[in-house]
This record gives structure tokens, C-alpha cells and sequence, in this order.
């Protein structure tokens, strides 16, 4: 990787180092289990142990009557109802929508659903507490497969829907059905993208403080949206959105886990108003991998129409979403973006996409880092191997033959969307050249004298970020915008606040944010201060998530930056007697043209807008301005992944070797944290791709509870990495960026699976499933073999 | 039901009562309120609540509080010195080791504990010994850099 010089300071394109590393690594970052309010009580909650129960009754008087417990509330004595949680209704989808209560009322869908909440003095108390209630259940069948789940007879996961449908989504191409029949051969994959766990490494916590005299309720929370989070604690205590006050303190890592509102949000706000105090409840780890949402989780079956030269004419998938007991915020729509991503890069005009989406009896999926769109990439990328194998051409002229080209954008896609700008093939041809994909046939080669498959892969991927242009939302039926909101405010003293309606939880926004104020408005980085995560700062926030934060948040940041600096330009002419016309702004100050002596600094425009002693007619005083930004389209950020594998026949380990990325996320502020989502990224996606696994038994029991069984990456599972950019501009915003928080881990499942099947390919190996664990791989070699 | 201990925790005495069963973590984080180290598993297999123990690295969330009586520990609180940073806290800073925050004490004091150990670690013994420690965000490549750093900086000085 190319060495990056690192600085302390500095404005929009420098690696400047982070400022807010420093209470990190001393240990004085707050994160909600570090807050401790006057007289708090801990929770615990009894959750099922039955992935399908009915719920005869519950005893808790011996817990009750243990010192130091306050109460055990359920559904009976907590009468909280979250109706239904999910603000996901897919158009023509005939989505279902169950209600969920706060406490289970009468049945368990999935094990980890919260039955009762133990309120004591202390932890400890509580989880003893909580071992002594007694619930009587009575046990019904499960299914937990999705497809499964929509086979005739399957067990029933709620009775008043009769064939566990959650949704169905549909799309095709008046052309679809001639253009397959044109197709000169067809290629059939299926491809299961498994279910994983986003695993941040602070798990969910929160804290729930009601004032019974006046009815204001503060929610801190380890969440990622903060805002929607309040709208929905108003709306299901029955309280005034105007009263609650949620605070996302450090948020130790998301992932998309903490892109939701859950039950346990809201039972500590209602516990707080029931038992007069404030009531926290941690998450702990084998808690959060039943209680919190999972990712992914679909089957996919693709059928490609292919002329002779490799150009897929037509394409086809029929899918199985696997959205678990309940929806979550967003779980409907999830694989609406999977639905929008099919195509990818690829200039696929006629398309027939189905994906039925099953209610099962396990934890719901909702959004994972890439929500969806892994889910498309990695099938697509799959895919084109898969065509690529069929007609013995190579896995780069495949792709090469099907890109959609530069002089194609902006381009419309067979699904509905327009790809604002790309250059796939230059992009691909760099990763090409720094992975020496020439001269992989030779390593190949060496690796087959140490008796060891080695393999490469390619993922030439596009996904839609910056979410979401909100009549967008509002078409997909998604109940939330897009927009996102800023505030830049400069006090007397020249020193600037921004406010941002994103919620960083690693992303650094303090940093990029500050180097945006600097370079658009010549503030010093180091006099910025960036608030985030407290709606009582914020009009309102839509989050961080989607990789919106800079291609949505940054743009409504730049352009109230923009605001002030033309508001400073005003009471500079007004101050230095001339005409606005006469002005140039010279990075830090407006100064008469020409005429370095007749100048105001923005610091003191600052000051003289604050004494407001002398303001332009009609001119408010102080410098401060806001933006409610809504993108007039998504952002498509795209690159090119190159993985090598090697392949230990006696073990069956897939030890990656090698890896190359090359992204173009457009215009970068911070090189250095774009790299770092880069690398975290890739790594997150090798987890899915060779470790992990969310597994249920067939009796409904979550075999992976624990990150013993549940294994995600460590430092020593990681490879060596070479990252470069291509730099596409996005033409739909100001600043020309796209995003970079999902890129690796939607590129990377793909190219590690293409690398080991590419390994394998000699023995007629032509797909491998995911996780790729030693146990697995060595199967496939066992069967290609006899 | 309690027991009186006392052990010394970044250079200061402190004798409290705690139940017997009271997890060193619990004790560090709840009496003391030293919340740096932090709790992100239940089985011993994170790392995030690494401290220093007598010198030697050790979960928190493992050990008693009464088995520290009479110990010393040393918590992220304790690195910094008179406001310097020490060596692997810049580290992180300047490698960006670090994103969200929420395993850099415990991943800090286990690389501490591992140069302590092994001066001259190799980037490969480096990311085994580290095996214990894991973090969701960074893909490590920028925790090694930083821990080399700190080693080669440590060495140095």
C-alpha cells in the first residue's frame, strides 16, 4: 500500500490524523454502560428458550420476592404495545406486517424473544433474579429455513398467515421473455448467501429516564439513528416526540445492528416511568446474537441467457428471503436493494427478478453492512464466473464484454435506477495490473509443486449508496427520507460548532467534518467542534448508515458552509464599503479584489455579526446557517477486488494469499479513513466468505450463541492487502463523493469464493458455498474427487 | 457477605468491599469507575477487558476482584503520563489503529503485554499473539503498523 502522509491538521484531501482517537485510546470515551445516573436500576430480560412456544403463564414471585429486585414487569404489567415495528411497506409486495409487543403476550416466535424484565439494584441481582421466574410454555414446531418455510405444510410461524409469506417482490422487462428466448445458451447457478452476525464489539445497551413530573423522558442508546429511535419511543409510550430526548453516546461499532428500534429501547423508558427511576439495560454477547437483528440470509436461483460471445442478453432471479419471526425497521425493503443491485456492472437489459420473503422462527434479519447489496454483488460476481467457465473464456474478458461503459452514464439500469457515473473497465485493468494477474498461471504453477491449489478471483462491483432521495424512499415504501441535516455556527470568538444529523459510531465524522469547515470556510480544523448523536441538538437526523454520511450529511455540511460564507461576504462588503461584486474569498477571508489590505477575516466577520453593531439591511445578526439536504439521487461508488487463495488439500484451509483492492468512491476528504473502511471492510466480508455462520438447530435453537462458535476474524485470518482508488467523480453533488463504508465487505465474499473455486476449478469444482471452513472445503475436494 | 481487599490500581491504593463474586472487571469499571476497559463477550474470547495484572496481561472479565487483593493493576487510565501519550497510545493515533474505540484499551494493553514480553516481535508473531483480541473494525492491518510502531519506538527509547 502506498504510504500515506499522515498530518495533524489540514483541509479536505489530506490524511489528517483523527481528533477523536485521543479519548479513545485513553480510556475516557463514554459509551452507554460507562453512564451511571442518580439512584439507576439494572435490567435483565427472561428471554424464550423456545424458538416457537405458546405462553401459559409466568410466575415471578420468587424472583419478586429475592432483596433487591424492584419489580418484574411483563406483558401484563409493562402495557406498552410496539404494534408493528417496521417502517418497511415494499409497494406491491403484499407485505405482512405482524405486531410485536414490548413483552411477549401469549406467544414466542424465536429463541431470545423477551418474555419478562427483571428491574434490580444491580446486575448481578438481576440476572439471579431473572434464573428464578418461571414460564410456563408450551412448546409448537419450528421452521427456521426459509425455504422450508415455504413448502406445503410447513409449521406455521404466525397462525394468521398461512404460508409464512412476508412479502414478494417482483420485477421484469417487457423484453425479458424474448431476449431469454434469443439466448444462445443459459448458465443456472444457485447461490446461498448464509446468515451472519453483525457482531459489533459493544454490543446494544441503554439507559431510559423518565422525569415523572413533567413527562421527559431521556433515552440513552448505542444506536446509529438516533432520531428515529425518539420518533418511535414517542410514538409507542404515548408520549410527546417533543418530550423525548434520545442521546447516542460512543457507539462502539453498528454495522447496521444498531440501524433499528427495539424492544428493549422502549421497555426501559416505560420501566422508568413505572418503578420512578432511571433503568438500564447492557446487551450481553450471547444476548445480542439471538436478541439483536442478523444479516442476509438468502437463496438464490439464477438462470443467465448468454450469446456466443459472453454477453448476458437475459437474466433471471428467483429468490428466498429469509426475514425471520418478526419485521424490523427496514427488513422488507432489504431485499429490495438486493433487487436493485442485480445486474451490477454489467449492461443487462432484460430482467425477471423474484424474491419471496419467508417469515421463519428465528431472530429477524434486517440491515448488515451492505444490506442487500452483498447479497446482489455476491450472486452477480458468482455468476459471471459461472458464464465465464461455461464458454472457457477468461474471468476478466467476461466482465470486459459485459460492462456497462463509460460513455453509458449516466445509465439506466433494467431496475430502475441511473448509475450516476463509472469507469469499470479502468478501474478493473488497475486492479489487474497491481494483483499481476498476468502472471498468476506461474505462482499457480509454483503452488502445485508445494502440492497446494492456488486460485484467483475477481469482484468487479457497484453498489448504491447515499442514501436516499427521499421521494425514492417514499416510492420503495420505505416510511423514512433521505434527507440529512446540518448546522454550522460561528460564535463571537471565530470558533465554529457543526451539527450534524449523521451519527458516527468509528467513522470519524469529527475529523472529516472539521476538514470540510476548513476548506470551505477557512476555519482551522483544530476550532471546529462537530456535535452528533443527541436529538436535542439536531431539528432532526436521518443517521449513519447506507454509506450516506458524506455523500448526504457532508454535502448538507458543505453547503451550509457555503451559506455562511456568502452571508460573511454580505457584512464584508457592508463593513469594507464596497459591492459583494467587488469581493474574492481567499480561503480565509473576503477581501476587496486585488487588495490584501482591505480584508475581513471569518473570524471577524464572526464577531461583527455577533455585535451586530453594523449588519446589511435586512440582515440578521450571527453567522450561522442550516440545510435540510435531500439528494436528487443515490451515489454509485464501484471497484475492482483481486483475491488469492491457496488451498491446503489435507486440511481443506483456504488461506488467502493475496488481495487487491481498487475502489473509486469519487472525491476522498481523508485518504487515510477511507483506507481504514477499506480494510475493515474486506475483512468483514472475508469473515462471511471463510468463517462465520449464524446456525440454527432443527429444533429451532441458536447453535452459535458465543463468539466461540461464532467466529469472526482475527488479526491473525488477515492477508496482505494492496488498496488503490480511481477517482469518478459523482456528478449528482457538489463535492463530487460517493461513499466507502459497505464497498469492502460487499466486494469481498466474491472474490474470495471466485479465488477458491478458480483454486478447485481443476477437479470440476464450479461453486462453494459459504462459509468456506476447512471442514467444507475439504468435502468438496473429497466428492470433486471420486 | 463482603470482603475487604486492596489492590493498587494505576500507582493508587484502594480498599473497598466487594462480594466474592464480583468479576475484577465489575470492580474496576462499577466501584472504581474507571470505565476504559470495557466488556464485549461473555466466554473469555474478545479481549476487551485486558488489563495488566502484576505486570502480566490478563482478562478482567476471568478473575476475581479478591483474587487482585494485594495485586497491582494497570488500566488504559494508568498509560498516559503526566499528558504525554505514551508510546502505544500515539501509536494508534498516528497508524489509526482505531475506529470506533471500543477494543483499543484491551487491544492496547495486550500489545503492551506482548512487546513487553517479545522486544523484537515479528509483524507475524505480532498478529498471533493479538489472536485474542478482536475488533470488528479495522481489519487489523492498521493495529499491527501500530503496534510495530510502539515497539520499534519502545525499543528506541
Amino acid at each position: 500500500m502506498a504510504t500515506v502522509e499522515r498530518k495533524a491538521t489540514g483541509g479536505i484531501g489530506d490524511s489528517v490524523l483523527r481528533k477523536e482517537d485521543r479519548k479513545f485510546v485513553t480510556g475516557e470515551g463514554r459509551y452507554t454502560d460507562d453512564l451511571k445516573l442518580p439512584g439507576m436500576l439494572h435490567a435483565v430480560f427472561v428471554r424464550s428458550p423456545f424458538g416457537h412456544a405458546k405462553v401459559k403463564g409466568i410466575d415471578a414471585s420468587a424472583a419478586e420476592a429475592m432483596p433487591g429486585v424492584r419489580a418484574v414487569l411483563t406483558h401484563a404489567t409493562l402495557p406498552v404495545e410496539t404494534g408493528v415495528l417496521s417502517a418497511s411497506n415494499p409497494p406491491g409486495s403484499d407485505v405482512r406486517q405482524p405486531e410485536q409487543p414490548v413483552l411477549a403476550r401469549d406467544e414466542v416466535r424465536y429463541v431470545g424473544e423477551p418474555v419478562a424484565m427483571v428491574i434490580a439494584e444491580n446486575r448481578y441481582v438481576a440476572r439471579d433474579a431473572a434464573d428464578l421466574v418461571i414460564v410456563d410454555y408450551d412448546p409448537i414446531a419450528v421452521v427456521c429455513d426459509a425455504e422450508a418455510a415455504l413448502a406445503d405444510g410447513a409449521p406455521l410461524v404466525h397462525s394468521e398467515y398461512p404460508d409464512n409469506v412476508a412479502a414478494t417482490l417482483k420485477h421484469e422487462t417487457d423484453g425479458f421473455d424474448a431476449a431469454m428466448a434469443k439466448a444462445s445458451r443459459t448458465v443456472e447457478l444457485r447461490v446461498v448467501n448464509q446468515r451472519v452476525t453483525p457482531m459489533p464489539m459493544e454490543t446494544r445497551g441503554c439507559i431510559g429516564d423518565w422525569q415523572q413530573a413533567t413527562g421527559e423522558v431521556t433515552l440513552y442508546t448505542s444506536t446509529q439513528v438516533a432520531h428515529f429511535v425518539r420518533t418511535f419511543v414517542s410514538i409507542v409510550c404515548g408520549t410527546s416526540e417533543a418530550k423525548v430526548r434520545v442521546v447516542a453516546p460512543d457507539v462502539g461499532g453498528g454495522f447496521g445492528a444498531k440501524l433499528n428500534t427495539y424492544r428493549e429501547e422502549f421497555a426501559v423508558c416505560a420501566a422508568s416511568h413505572k418503578v420512578g427511576v432511571p433503568v438500564k439495560w447492557i446487551e450481553d454477547r450471547t444476548e445480542n446474537a439471538v436478541a439483536t437483528i442478523h444479516g442476509r440470509d438468502q437463496v438464490q436461483y439464477y438462470t443467465a441467457g448468454v450469446d456466443d460471445t459472453g454477453r448476458i442478453v437475459a437474466l433471471k432471479m428467483d429468490a428466498i428471503q429469509n426475514n425471520g419471526a418478526y419485521h424490523q425497521l427496514l427488513t422488507p425493503s432489504i431485499s429490495h436493494l438486493t433487487l436493485f443491485m442485480v445486474p451490477g456492472c454489467y449492461d443487462i437489459q432484460d430482467i425477471s427478478i423474484r424474491i419471496r420473503q419467508a417469515f421463519t422462527n428465528t431472530t429477524p434479519t434486517d440491515a448488515y453492512r451492505g444490506a442487500g447489496r452483498p447479497e446482489a454483488t455476491h450472486g452477480i460476481e458468482r455468476l459471471l464466473d459461472a458464464v465465464a467457465d461455461d464458454l472457457g473464456m477468461d474471468a476478466a474478458e467476461v466482465r470486459r464484454v459485459n460492462f456497462i461503459k463509460p460513455e453509458q452514464f449516466p445509465y439506466s439500469s433494467s431496475t430502475g435506477l441511473i448509475y450516476d457515473s463509472g469507469d469499470y473497465e479502468t478501474t478493473m485493468e488497475e486492479a489487474l495490473r497491481l494483483a499481476d494477474y498476468a502472471g498468476f498461471p506461474a505462482r499457480r504453477a509454483e503452488s502445485e509443486k508445494n502440492g497446494r491449489y492456488r486460485g484467483i478471483g475477481l469482484s468487479t462491483y457497484v453498489e448504491v449508496c447515499g442514501l436516499a432521495p427521499s421521494a425514492v424512499t417514499a416510492a420503495i415504501g420505505i416510511g423514512a427520507p433521505g434527507w440529512e441535516h446540518s448546522t454550522v455556527r460561528l460564535h463571537p470568538t471565530g470558533k465554529a460548532t457543526v451539527i450534524t444529523g449523521t451519527s458516527p459510531h468509528g467513522q470519524g465524522h469529527a475529523t472529516t467534518w472539521s476538514q470540510i469547515t476548513q476548506t470551505e470556510l477557512g476555519i482551522p480544523f483544530e476550532d471546529v467542534e462537530v456535535i452528533h448523536g443527541d436529538t436535542a441538538f439536531q431539528p432532526y437526523g436521518l443517521g449513519t448508515y447506507g454509506s450516506r454520511s458524506l455523500a448526504v450529511g457532508g454535502v448538507a455540511l458543505y453547503r451550509s458552509l457555503g451559506k455562511v460564507r456568502e452571508k460573511a461576504r454580505e457584512l464584508a462588503a457592508h463593513l469594507l464599503e464596497c459591492s459583494v461584486d467587488d469581493l474574492e474569498w481567499t480561503g480565509t477571508a473576503w477581501q476587496v479584489k486585488g487588495s490584501p489590505d482591505r480584508a475581513k477575516t471569518i473570524q471577524e466577520l464572526a464577531g461583527a455579526a455577533w455585535a451586530a453593531a453594523s449588519m446589511p439591511d435586512g440582515s440578521e445578526p450571527v453567522l450561522e446557517a442550516t440545510t435540510f439536504h435531500d439528494p436528487p439521487n443515490f451515489t454509485f461508488p464501484f471497484g475492482t477486488h483481486v483475491c488469492e487463495v491457496e488451498i491446503d488439500p489435507t486440511t481443506g484451509r483456504v488461506e488467502v494469499v493475496n488481495y487487491t483492492a481498487v475502489d473509486d468512491c469519487g472525491n476522498v476528504i481523508n485518504p487515510m479513513i477511507v483506507d481504514g473502511q477499506v480494510h475493515g471492510g474486506i475483512i468483514q466480508g472475508l469473515g462471511q466468505a471463510l468463517y462465520e455462520e449464524t446456525v440454527y438447530g432443527e429444533d429451532g435453537q441458536m447453535l452459535t450463541p458465543t463468539l466461540v462458535e461464532y467466529l469472526v476474524p482475527a488479526a491473525s485470518d488477515v492477508p496482505p492487502m494492496t488498496l488503490a482508488r480511481t477517482t469518478t467523480p459523482s456528478p449528482s453533488n457538489p463535492m463530487g463523493v460517493k461513499g466507502i463504508g459497505e464497498a469492502g465487505t460487499i466486494a469481498a465474499s466474491s472474490a474470495i469464493v471466485n479465488a477458491a473455486v478458480d483454486a478447485l476449478s481443476g477437479l470440476g469444482v464450479r461453486h462453494i458455498e459459504m462459509p468456506m471452513q476447512p471442514a467444507r472445503i475439504w468435502h468438496v475436494i473429497q466428492e470433486a474427487k471420486a | 457477605m463482603g470482603q475487604t481487599i486492596t489492590v493498587t490500581v494505576n500507582g493508587t491504593a484502594h480498599t473497598a468491599e466487594v462480594e466474592p463474586r464480583t468479576l475484577l472487571v465489575h470492580f474496576l469499571r462499577e466501584q472504581l469507575m474507571l470505565t476504559g476497559t470495557h466488556i464485549g463477550c461473555d466466554t473469555s474470547t474478545c479481549g476487551c477487558c485486558t488489563v495488566h495484572v502484576d505486570g502480566e496481561a490478563v482478562l478482567s472479565c476471568s478473575m476475581l476482584a479478591v483474587q487482585a487483593d494485594g495485586c497491582a493493576v494497570r488500566t488504559v487510565e494508568g498509560l498516559e503520563q503526566d499528558g504525554e501519550l505514551h508510546p502505544i497510545q500515539q501509536a494508534f493515533h498516528e497508524n489509526h489503529g482505531l475506529q470506533c474505540g471500543f477494543c483499543t484499551p484491551g487491544m492496547m494493553m495486550a500489545a503492551l503485554g506482548i512487546i513487553e514480553q517479545n522486544p523484537g516481535a515479528s509483524d507475524d508473531e505480532i498478529r498471533h499473539a493479538l489472536e485474542g483480541n478482536l475488533c470488528r473494525c479495522t481489519g487489523y492491518q492498521n493495529i499491527v503498523a501500530a503496534v510495530r510502531s510502539a515497539a520499534d519506538q519502545m525499543a528506541r527509547s
